[in-house]
């Protein structure tokens, strides 16, 4: 076993994710060592843009910037780093009949598409937005700070707990009732207060299941929604959008930050196992038996991956890796990244709407979505997927050659395990091809448009990225994992059972999607532990 | 869809039947929006414009006012609960301002209530409200329509507006009470001739009337009315011109006087009627109604603040001031909603926001404003008094028959 000399960093952070990257930002900035290892050749986790096929660039994994916190982009001065989040209007779910049900930037040419399908609907639609509006307000002050433990009596949990409670009772009695309710509500019961048009209610719940082991109608998925929604209500402009250049911008700015306050990152360097020694985390060792040695060990894997590969049973309460072994981290997602040699035609989108320069989707009724979850819970693939598709080089001109065009096509439901045994290349391309043909009944020239295409199910985001089963979250967003449940009830504060160690990554809270908040709330709760906190 | 041609996501507000004659007389191109529709701020100069209100008279397009058909058995019932007045004292033709509230006694908005006959009314309101229409509406027999793209309509206000529909060819205005409404027959003496409802209402606080007609004959209407008008100082007025005679009307509007709460987001921002000043609209003695009961408790326990008007020193009008106990600033007490110069009274008004103990009439509060001398800001702390609403209500208002010039 070689060490590396007799240096010792402050840090060292397990995985150079975007939440990995945060944490590591901040506390360099906080003037500690820190040294970030990644398993790949290139830094990203899930926020990575790869060059896979001549001239084009993919954000392979996540795809769109909604959720990444304003405070954080302004903290690690992201934008002086190369980082830029370009707007992106529009949006449209085709149905089986050609309808359409698009999405309008403008105030009043989205009342008017929903009143052609529903003249209530437009009008309710006011009081759905303000209702998911509270919401967010409710949920939004939440997100960068350390969930409080009920069940402690310091003073610092009690002072959040307070907190929480003066922000909930602010509500006045009728929103409170409306905010807890929502919580544990499904999707569908909560569009059903609002809408009568299915088509209009299928569209909204789209992003109650995207990246969730769940169906419209599970409860907890009306949670999910709002976890999406919060993204697009950010205040700030250009809060909502594509980061140009890819994903991979968001972590390549990241990791610039970070070397700029001295931080260092080395890739291509897997650990293998962090070392603990007397309940002390002291260092990693690589695949390649390399010994780092370090003062403070950050992971920012998952808490499956973590806890059940990266650190010896031996050293972990029996009870912990127990409730470790049962948090849901479901594979339910899949995804394609296709080269088009032309923009593909939608005849289901009206000529010249910018309907197609923002996400579109398949689907009819709610009941199509939860057929699509039907086949998932039975172990294959759906036979008619939702879809989550984005052509973003109609807005960045970075990513493609002129007039070629890059899809990113995320895929609901695709499971990790399949029924009928395990996945092999002719199953990956069989799914493959269910997505390809469901999007050509919508676009009759899209087969023939297509140059390359990168064909992902949750083996390949496992294998890869890392994420147990593929789960794009670190984690099912369900009531019973968020707040102080995330990831383990008692170690919903970024700590672990062993000292000096400490989770980073979207499986604490607030969860997922290119947050950076877990990143940046567990950067906090380190600097507080050696005393350096504010 | 034709190539070329306008549709909701190219042009996303619509244009009123008016639009293309108003477009004519436009002179600075400027436009607001105001439910969907593209209406005028300014035609050509506001101050001109307010004065064709006060002095002569002013047409305003309120097409895009939103109107909605309430039929049914249980039609009077339901209005009856919906609304804070006694809509049972409403005869056929007959017209009522009142507001309705949510649960919690809160003001989602205020409109008028035409009665067409029995089981038959017509709701106009400024904004949407049918999912809260349709919501109130669970339990009774009601048909419930949106009419704002079937009628249009014109506000025809001023000292001679009926002076000006007479001549125009609209035969019997003058017969016409105020909150009246009828049915008449415009039949231009240069030709021309269409069917009209006519309102004696307005949102000026001045002698006027609304002309409510099919989109159809709008043009005919306009013509006739522009027509005879031209010798006789009418002028067609935008927005902000009506803003300034509604503010001496002492009239309020949503999102600028108070948040529906149909639309707040931060909790305690949702007014009441009693806080708006508008405690004579809300009739306790005719049985249930949405929002009684917390009204009810409200008036019990005294109001927490009240929209007030205010008569404030100085001729800078206090837009969006904040408001304090005393001069030194060191106790806010609240806030200008409203607020103009008034070329009529000599006055500078506004209506504000107050905390309880200063809504009695004569109260002092002092108002922070800005002035800005060649890119000089300076801060003014400026004396205002609580004064009676509304500010400006002529007696012409109410003369029926109204005066003949």
């Amino acid at each position: 076993m070689s060490t590396t000399g007799a240096k010792v960093h402050d840090v060292v952070i397990v995985g150079g994710g975007h939440n990995g990257l945060v944490t590591a930002c901040y506390l360099a900035r906080a003037g500690l060592t820190v040294l970030v290892l990644e398993r790949q050749q290139y830094v990203g986790g899930a926020a990575v843009s790869r060059s896979l096929y001549p001239g084009f660039t993919y954000s392979n994994c996540s795809y769109v910037c909604s959720l990444l916190r304003t405070e954080i982009i302004r903290d690690l001065d992201l934008p002086a780093h190369g980082l830029q989040i370009i707007p992106y209007e529009g949006g449209c779910t085709m149905m089986r009949d050609g309808g359409h049900l698009a999405v309008y930037d403008n105030h009043d040419a989205m009342r008017r598409e929903i009143a052609r399908h529903s003249h209530h609907d437009a009008e309710a639609y006011e009081r759905y937005v303000r209702d998911m509006l509270r919401h967010c307000r409710f949920i939004k002050p939440l997100l960068l700070r350390e969930p409080p433990d009920p069940t402690s009596w310091r003073l610092r949990d009690l002072g959040e707990l307070a907190f929480l409670a003066r922000h909930l009772y602010g509500l006045g009695e009728a929103r409170i009732y409306d905010t807890l309710r929502f919580f544990t509500m499904s999707c569908a019961d909560m569009l059903e207060e609002y809408f009568e048009s299915e088509i209009v209610k299928a569209h909204l719940s789209g992003s109650s299941i995207i990246g969730t082991a769940l169906g419209p109608r599970s409860p907890g998925s009306a949670y999910v929604l709002l976890h999406h929604y919060m993204g697009s209500i950010d205040g700030a402009v250009g809060a909502w959008g594509f980061a140009r250049g890819g994903m991979g911008a968001i972590t390549r700015a990241m990791a610039a930050s970070l070397q700029a306050s001295g931080g260092a990152i080395r890739t291509g360097a897997p650990v293998q196992q962090i070392l603990v020694r007397g309940g002390r985390a002291t260092g990693v060792v690589l695949a390649d038996g390399e010994e780092v040695r370090a003062r403070t060990v950050v992971s920012n894997l998952d808490v499956k991956r973590t806890f059940l590969e990266t650190v010896a049973a031996g050293h972990l309460p029996p009870q912990f890796l127990e409730q470790v072994r049962r948090f849901k981290i479901r594979g339910s997602s899949g995804k394609l990244n296709i080269a088009l040699d032309a923009l593909p035609r939608f005849p289901a989108i009206p000529a010249g709407s910018p309907a197609i320069r923002g996400d579109l989707h398949i689907t009819d009724t709610l009941d199509m979505l939860e057929r699509a979850y039907d086949d998932w819970k039975a172990g294959r693939w759906s036979r008619e997927p939702y879809v989550d598709m984005l052509i973003p080089t109609q807005i960045d001109p970075t990513m493609a050659p002129d007039g070629k065009h890059y899809m990113s096509v995320f895929v609901q439901y695709c499971p990790y395990q399949l029924a009928d045994g395990e996945w092999n290349e002719q199953k990956r391309q069989a799914f493959g091809a269910t997505v390809i043909d469901a999007i050509s009944r919508h676009s009759p020239d899209f087969k023939d448009l297509i140059l390359h295409a990168e064909i992902r199910t949750p083996r390949e985001i496992e294998s890869e990225v890392g994420l147990t089963e593929g789960n794009i979250f670190q984690g099912e967003l369900t009531f019973d994992q968020l707040l102080f449940n995330r990831p383990i009830p008692g170690f919903a504060q970024y700590r672990t059972p062993i000292d000096s160690m400490y989770l980073c990554g979207s499986s604490t809270h607030p969860g997922g999607g290119v947050m950076g908040a877990p990143g940046a709330n567990a950067a906090r709760r380190i600097l507080r532990d050696l005393g350096r906190g504010q | 869809m034709t190539p070329g041609a306008d549709t909701h996501f190219t042009r996303p507000l619509l244009r009123t039947p008016f639009h293309e004659r108003q477009m004519r007389v436009s002179q600075v191109d400027s436009f607001v929006p105001w439910s969907g529709y593209t209406t005028v701020d300014v035609f050509t100069s506001v101050e001109q414009e307010y004065f064709a209100i006060r002095n002569s008279s002013s047409l305003y397009d309120v097409s895009p006012m939103v109107k909605y058909r309430i039929r049914g058995p249980d039609a009077l019932r339901y209005l009856n609960r919906l609304c804070t007045r006694d809509i049972r004292k409403l005869r056929p033709g007959r017209v009522a301002y009142t507001v309705w509230c949510d649960d919690a006694g809160m003001l989602i908005d205020d409109g008028t209530v035409f009665c067409l006959g029995e089981s038959d009314y017509r709701l106009c309101t400024g904004e949407w409200q049918l999912d809260w229409l349709r919501a109130s509406a669970i339990g009774f027999d009601v048909v419930i329509r949106d009419e704002t793209a079937d009628l249009a309509a014109l506000a025809v206000q001023g000292p001679t507006a009926a002076h000006l529909l007479k001549g125009a060819g609209i035969a019997g205005i003058e017969r016409l009470k105020p909150f009246e409404h009828g049915e008449f027959r415009l039949t231009a003496p240069a030709g021309g001739s269409a069917p009209l409802m006519v309102s004696r209402t307005g949102f000026t606080g001045d002698l006027g009337y609304e002309l409510w007609m099919s989109p159809g004959d709008a043009t005919t209407v306009w013509d006739a009315l522009m027509g005879f008008g031209t010798s006789r100082a009418l002028r067609p007025i935008g927005s902000r011109a009506l803003n300034m005679a509604r503010i001496e009307a002492g009239f309020i509007l949503p999102r600028v006087d108070f948040t529906s709460a149909a639309h707040s987001l931060f909790p305690g921002t949702e007014r009441s009627p009693l806080e708006l000043g508008l405690a004579w609209l809300v009739d306790f003695g005719k049985g249930h109604f949405t929002g009684r009961r917390a009204l009810l408790a409200e008036q019990a326990r005294g109001p927490r603040r009240q929209l007030v008007g205010l008569d404030i020193e100085g001729t800078k009008p206090a837009y969006q001031a904040l408001l304090y106990t005393d001069r030194t600033g060191r106790r806010e007490c609240g806030s200008v909603t409203s607020a103009t110069w008034s070329p009529t009274c000599k006055r500078n008004l506004a209506l504000a926001m107050v905390a309880a103990p200063y809504i009695a009439e004569g109260s002092i509060v002092w108002a922070e404003i800005y002035l800005n001398r060649e890119l000089q800001w300076q801060r003014r702390m400026v004396r205002a008094r609580v004064v009676p609403r509304p500010f400006f209500a002529p007696e012409r208002r109410r003369a029926t028959p109204p005066a003949d010039f």
